[in-house]
């Protein structure tokens, strides 16, 4: 018996250190080799896209300012979440965030689909002076951001070449306008062509902040709030599809 | 091993054979029922990855004998309660929207739906019992900036207010100290105008100068008396309801600004039978006209 013969083992620290070795590595494979095949996971949908340089600067912020903290960005596949914060969460609706945002602690409500259901004019308030527009709300000010300029340099230079190295597919060309694009999408009267080129067409063009004059952090977090569960393309989507059931 | 273990004296237990200063430690072995337990969680953990979804394979992963899928239970889920409340939207539906009020069964249920749906997708900008916020119009008064019947509400949730919808509502204040339209001194001229509108105590000559700068800029859109027109989204300037605030500092920043906010086109969000409810609902918080 194994268990009998168990102090052979105890007694011999090579055979102990092999024991060990095959233990442990069957818990990392356990852990490790299902990562090989994510893609598998992912659903094959239409419309999700990589954040633009406005929405990953405002993600930065989001991450920055310990957003997640409170928020999480995953709605469960549970009726009464459907029924609060619309369609539960798909797995593609989240391959660009690294990292992931979708937590399990709600002290504020959920954010996965929070974009475009509110007004901009709403969230600078709200992010201003959060219980001017909810009394009952127990959010912290976060009125800083808006005279805070973006670090332009760091999005343009460094946050989007991170992000490739990851594997989110920003191509060359969206790297070299990383700028443009950024200045553009926050401004109405700029010519933003080639961000919708490189975007696609259904990019925000706007003044998310109120402020015309300066590009700022509160401009970014909007921008990236407003866009926040808006990509997937629900009419082309098949949930009871056999591929799509988990 | 060998057999000759040594046990302890007084409990009869055998020991593990290691001695400090001639203490023994005794190997009891575990109690039964952690024993039978633990062996209990095996046999499950074998039984679970049969019977649901468990192991990975090379084409996706094993779907277990009972075939379960939170995906589908939950599409499941859903669907009865649509089919629950389906009559009830049909009816709903089926009446129009005016009528609704005559049917006492009906407008209860439409006020129910209503009042969830506010809560929901309404309350966070309009406040929790439709009171707004400076910005953020309330909704609990006989002033509107648009079209305050029911069908007048019910269409600016079709459409929203400065939206991307090809029929939204849409207005907009010029940005007149932003944008220089008007010298800052018109700007302050026009606001002790302005104030004289609502009787409020204001400066009489510099009033009497921003008169011609209003009959000049403002008449467009608030009307010549500064009543506004709810058919372009204009507010009243003579009552004592502001949007932005009615004091003269609120009422320049508003004249050098011209805010205006945008309500979103709920007809993306919610279907045809919930925004009936909701517009009943918001009627009966205090409708206009």
């Amino acid at each position: 018996m194994l268990f009998k013969n168990h102090g052979i083992i105890e007694r011999n620290s090579m055979i102990l250190l092999i024991g060990i070795l095959l233990v442990v590595s069957i818990g990392g494979i356990v852990q490790i080799a299902p990562l090989f095949r994510i893609e598998q996971t992912i659903e094959k949908v239409e419309g999700v896209r990589p954040y633009t340089p406005l929405e990953l600067a405002g993600r930065g912020v989001y991450i920055r300012e310990g957003c997640y903290t409170c928020h999480s960005q995953m709605i469960r596949p549970l009726r009464d979440e459907i029924e609060r914060y619309g369609h539960y969460s798909l797995a593609a609706e989240s391959m660009y965030d690294h990292p992931f945002q979708w937590g399990s602690k709600r002290t504020g409500p959920d954010l996965a689909r929070v974009g475009g259901r509110y007004s901009d004019a709403w969230h600078v308030q709200h992010l201003i002076n959060p219980r001017s527009v909810v009394p009952e709300s127990i959010m912290p000010p976060y009125a800083f951001l808006e005279g805070r300029e973006i670090g332009i340099k760091d999005v343009v230079d460094k946050h989007l070449v991170a992000q490739t190295r990851v594997g989110v597919p920003y191509t060359q060309a969206a790297i070299d306008n990383a700028k443009d694009d950024l200045m553009a999408q926050a401004d109405p009267n700029a010519d933003s062509e080639g961000l919708q080129a490189r975007y696609g067409g259904k990019v925000t063009v706007r003044d998310f902040d109120g402020d015309p004059s300066k590009v700022t952090e509160m401009d970014a977090l909007v921008a990236y709030l407003q866009v926040l569960g808006t990509m997937v393309d629900f009419k082309s989507y098949e949930p009871t599809k056999a591929e799509n059931l988990r | 091993m060998s057999d000759n273990i040594p046990k302890d004296d007084i409990t009869g237990v055998e020991t593990t054979g290691h001695s400090w200063d001639g203490i023994t430690e005794l190997n009891n072995p575990l109690p039964r029922w952690w024993v039978l337990t633990f062996y209990a969680c095996i046999a499950w953990a074998v039984v679970y990855w049969v019977a649901m979804p468990a192991w990975p394979t090379l084409s996706g992963h094993t779907k277990g004998l009972l075939g379960l899928s939170d995906r589908q239970q939950v599409d499941q889920e859903v669907a009865k309660l649509v089919n629950s409340r389906a009559p009830m939207f049909a009816q709903l539906q089926a009446t129009p929207i005016e009528m609704v009020s005559k049917n006492k069964e009906l407008f209860q249920f439409a006020q129910e739906s209503g009042r969830v749906a506010f809560a929901q997708n309404c309350s966070t900008c309009h406040g929790a019992g439709g009171q707004g916020a400076k910005g953020f119009p309330s909704l609990v008064d006989d002033v509107w900036l648009w079209d305050g019947s029911i069908q007048g509400i019910r269409s600016t949730l079709q459409t929203g207010i400065r939206t991307d919808h090809p029929e939204t509502r849409f207005s907009q204040m010029p940005a007149f100290g932003r944008d220089k339209l008007l010298e800052p001194q018109q700007i302050a001229d026009v606001t002790q105008y302005v104030l004289t509108l609502s009787r409020q105590p204001a400066d009489a000559k510099a009033a009497a100068r921003g008169a011609s700068v209003f009959a000049a800029n403002c008449v467009a859109c608030h009307g010549a008396e500064g009543k506004g027109d709810p058919t372009q989204g204009a507010p009243n300037l003579t009552d004592k309801e502001w949007l932005y605030g009615g004091s003269a500092q609120d009422i320049t920043t508003q004249i050098n600004l011209g805010r205006g906010g945008v309500m979103p086109t709920m007809s993306q969000r919610l279907d045809p039978a919930t925004l009936d409810a909701l517009a009943i609902y918001v009627h009966s918080l205090g409708g206009g006209t």
